[in-house]
């Protein structure tokens, strides 16, 4: 009896862990001042990518640079949207609109201020990469930024998007 | 025993019928989290003067986990310090729960109990925040609160000591903090504010700390308010803000114990359109360490942040030699950044556009006026921006950067630094020490999968070590591996024996959210920053070995 409760136990359990992981009731300001609930953003069913980067973080900025020359070609084949969270705090959090502004980033830029959001989906250093599918799933999972990692994002935000 | 197969039943019926109630949405919760650890062995290095603890390995390690469905939420983190590593606060040790909290998250209201990380406003009147990597940490430990009960309106409140040190478990400052704040976006309540292209935005802060007076000699404050008010107002690509905070007589360690009120201002000024950003930034601060305790030194117990007015950079020479950092009792301090692409396409800007950041700061001394007759010990008097012609630091630095095809870009920095090394204690020497860095930073794409980086660094001084090279070279193979060398070498030493090379190679494996990372060699004493804010690291000669991995 004991061992076939255990059992069940951990049939549910799994279930619960199989849940998929979704974004977190986190509130956020982008760069004009707007809020935007995390938990609440939709891009019409497609995948959308959450990057966490900082002004004072090369290969961040090597990151989104390289994906921005990317950008127009990777939304018109898979309709992808990216949402670039700023961790930069109020030392330096002031530069990231003039500096997406003169990068002519076309990205959703949201101020991480207070660390809530990085905290909320367990990151611990920059560049940190979410791809989430058209049904708010985070699905992938990556750290840091080689020369290249783009390819590799670029070839699952694909697959989620046919 | 009976008992708990009935709470297993019991959960399992429970979650059989939310699970099915809720089919299509299946949400019983996400778990998430963290797990890091840092192991360093230390090898004696007399020559670099590197230390050696008696259990001459180290090592740090969490793991952060947080549970959260859709409307409650909680987590742990586990701490463990075995030792501690050299250059962490030395009081950090033995392994427990360092952090914890629990609370409700709905969609207007969210209340935590425990610990939580806030901010108000710039953080000048309040912040409480983590930078793991450099072993800061002022988590409050209490009731916070926030409550927005109509869209634009943001209200908090929040009661609680902070984290001061770590033994086992979470140890406590003596202090208590209370604070509430709140903001209003007019554009919100008014959206006819936003179609003419019109952004106001106001907010106000009162916290307040108590500690007993145990002093014999002087007759203490228990209770220290400070408040502040801040406003912005933008205008299609143009935007002006400020903040000002006061905080009351607060006698301290820090100030030497003097009843004057201190403030704090921040202007911001900004601009950007497609292709050009321009911010400029002034600030004066006076007086403004606000600590739990008023006999904390250093980084502990601070309720307050004041930011510097000054770049943060990425390059080793200029970030971690002689990095500047507020100075609590009093600075003015001013920022200039300009940021421009010139447009790809054109002959100088190329195919991809090429991208130019200048960027000028400084900070002076407060002119502080004695007073004459100081019965009631206020110390000095001090006007906002009042200036004196003491300089703290001075920066002057421009970066450019050109991606000529799909395989190369280079990055060319130039920095012109005078770093008041009596200001900010860092270096072996006081007085000035005036440097000139340059930087060549060029990345090739050999392949689809694997390219090479180089950097080469020059720092040039008359003052403090003398002249200093580094050289870096990293080989990466996308997605999983990193290759590097790094070579800090301080050429123009006075002292020929510490005509040193600092060389340190180091491997690097990535998979997804895994990544193992291991350092070999010697690594010089310094200032180790993150986005920022900096810690003295000493010199070590061994390796180093880390694993990262989120979930």
């Amino acid at each position: 009896m004991k061992s076939l409760n255990l059992l069940t136990f951990f049939l549910f359990l799994s279930i619960v862990t199989f849940a998929q992981e979704k974004l977190p009731n986190v509130v956020l300001k982008d760069i004009d001042g707007n809020a935007v609930n995390l938990s609440e953003i939709k891009n019409d069913g497609k995948p959308y990518v959450i990057n966490f980067w900082a002004t004072w973080c090369a290969p961040c900025k090597r990151e989104l640079n390289t994906i921005s020359d990317l950008y127009e070609d990777w939304q018109k084949e898979t309709g992808v949207k990216i949402y670039a969270i700023s961790i930069d705090d109020q030392r330096t959090v002031d530069k990231v609109k003039p500096y997406v502004s003169a990068q002519g980033w076309e990205y959703e830029v949201l101020l991480d201020t207070n660390g809530d959001l990085k905290r909320a989906l367990g990151v611990n250093n920059v560049p940190f990469t979410f791809l989430v599918d058209g049904k708010g799933n985070i699905v992938w999972k990556h750290n840091n930024y080689n020369p290249g990692d783009e390819n590799e994002l670029f070839e699952k935000i694909k697959k989620l998007a046919e | 025993m009976k008992l708990l197969n009935l709470i297993i039943w019991a959960v399992c019926i429970a979650t059989a019928q939310f699970s099915f109630a809720q089919f299509e949405n299946l949400q019983l919760g996400t778990v998430t989290g963290n797990i890091e650890s840092t192991y360093q062995f230390y090898r004696p290095d007399s020559n670099i003067n590197a230390q050696v603890p008696p259990e001459k390995g180290a090592m740090n390690s969490f793991a952060n986990v947080n549970y959260r469905n859709s409307f409650f939420k909680a987590g742990v983190r586990f701490e463990s310090y075995l030792p501690v590593l050299l250059g962490y606060p030395q009081r950090f040790q033995g392994s427990g729960i360092g952090y914890r909290y629990a609370g409700f998250s709905g969609k207007n209201l969210e209340v935590t109990v425990g610990n939580f990380y806030d901010q108000f406003g710039s953080g000048m009147v309040f912040r409480s925040f983590e930078e793991r990597a450099l072993g800061l940490d002022n988590a409050m430990d209490g009731v916070h609160l926030k409550y927005r009960p109509y869209k634009g309106i943001e209200l908090t409140g929040l009661v609680g000591k902070q984290r001061f040190e770590f033994d086992s478990k979470l140890v406590n400052g003596p202090g208590i903090v209370r604070g509430v704040n709140g903001e209003v976006d007019f554009r919100s309540l008014f959206p006819k504010l936003d179609s003419i292209g019109l952004q106001i935005s106001a907010g106000g802060s009162f916290v307040s700390k108590f500690q007993r007076d145990q002093n014999t000699l002087l007759i203490l404050p228990e209770n220290v308010a400070a408040y502040s008010g801040r406003a912005k107002i933008g205008y299609k690509d143009f935007y002006i803000s400020g903040e000002y905070v006061v905080k009351e007589n607060d006698p301290s360690d820090n100030n030497g114990y003097i009843y004057k009120n201190g403030h704090g201002i921040l202007l911001n000024a900004g601009y950007s359109r497609k292709g050009f950003g321009v911010l400029l930034q002034a600030k004066s601060i006076d007086n403004m360490s606000f600590r739990s305790d008023r006999g904390a030194t250093l980084t502990d117990l601070q309720i307050n942040f004041l930011p510097a007015l000054t770049k943060t950079h990425t390059y080793n020479l200029a970030a971690t030699l002689y990095p500047y950092a507020t100075i609590p009792t009093g600075e003015i301090a001013y920022q200039a950044d300009i940021m421009y692409t010139i447009p790809k396409g054109t002959k100088i800007g190329g195919k991809y556009g090429t991208k130019i950041n200048v960027n000028f700061s400084t900070a002076y001394d407060v002119n502080r006026r004695s007073i004459l007759y100081d019965s009631l010990l206020r110390g000095y008097t001090a006007t906002p921006f009042g200036m004196s012609d003491s300089l703290f630091f001075r920066d002057f630095n421009i970066e450019i950067s050109r991606k000529f095809n799909k395989k190369l870009l280079v990055n060319l920095v130039y920095y012109n630094q005078a770093f008041n090394a009596s200001a900010n204690i860092v270096a072996q020497t006081l007085g000035y020490i005036y440097t000139n860095i340059a930087v060549v930073d060029v990345t090739y794409k050999l392949s689809k999968k694997h390219s090479l980086r180089g950097e080469l660094q020059g720092l040039w001084t008359k003052q403090d070590k003398g002249d200093w090279a580094t050289l870096v070279l990293e080989y990466t193979i996308s997605p999983h591996w990193t290759f590097g060398i790094i070579d800090q070498w301080n050429y123009g030493n006075d002292v020929s024996a510490q005509r040193v090379h600092y060389l340190l190679g180091s491997v690097s494996y990535i998979n997804g959210s895994t990544r193992f990372m291991l350092n070999v060699g010697k690594q010089r004493a310094g200032i180790f920053c993150v986005g920022g804010i900096c810690r003295q690291v000493p010199a070590s000669n061994g390796f180093t070995f880390s694993f990262t991995h989120s979930f």
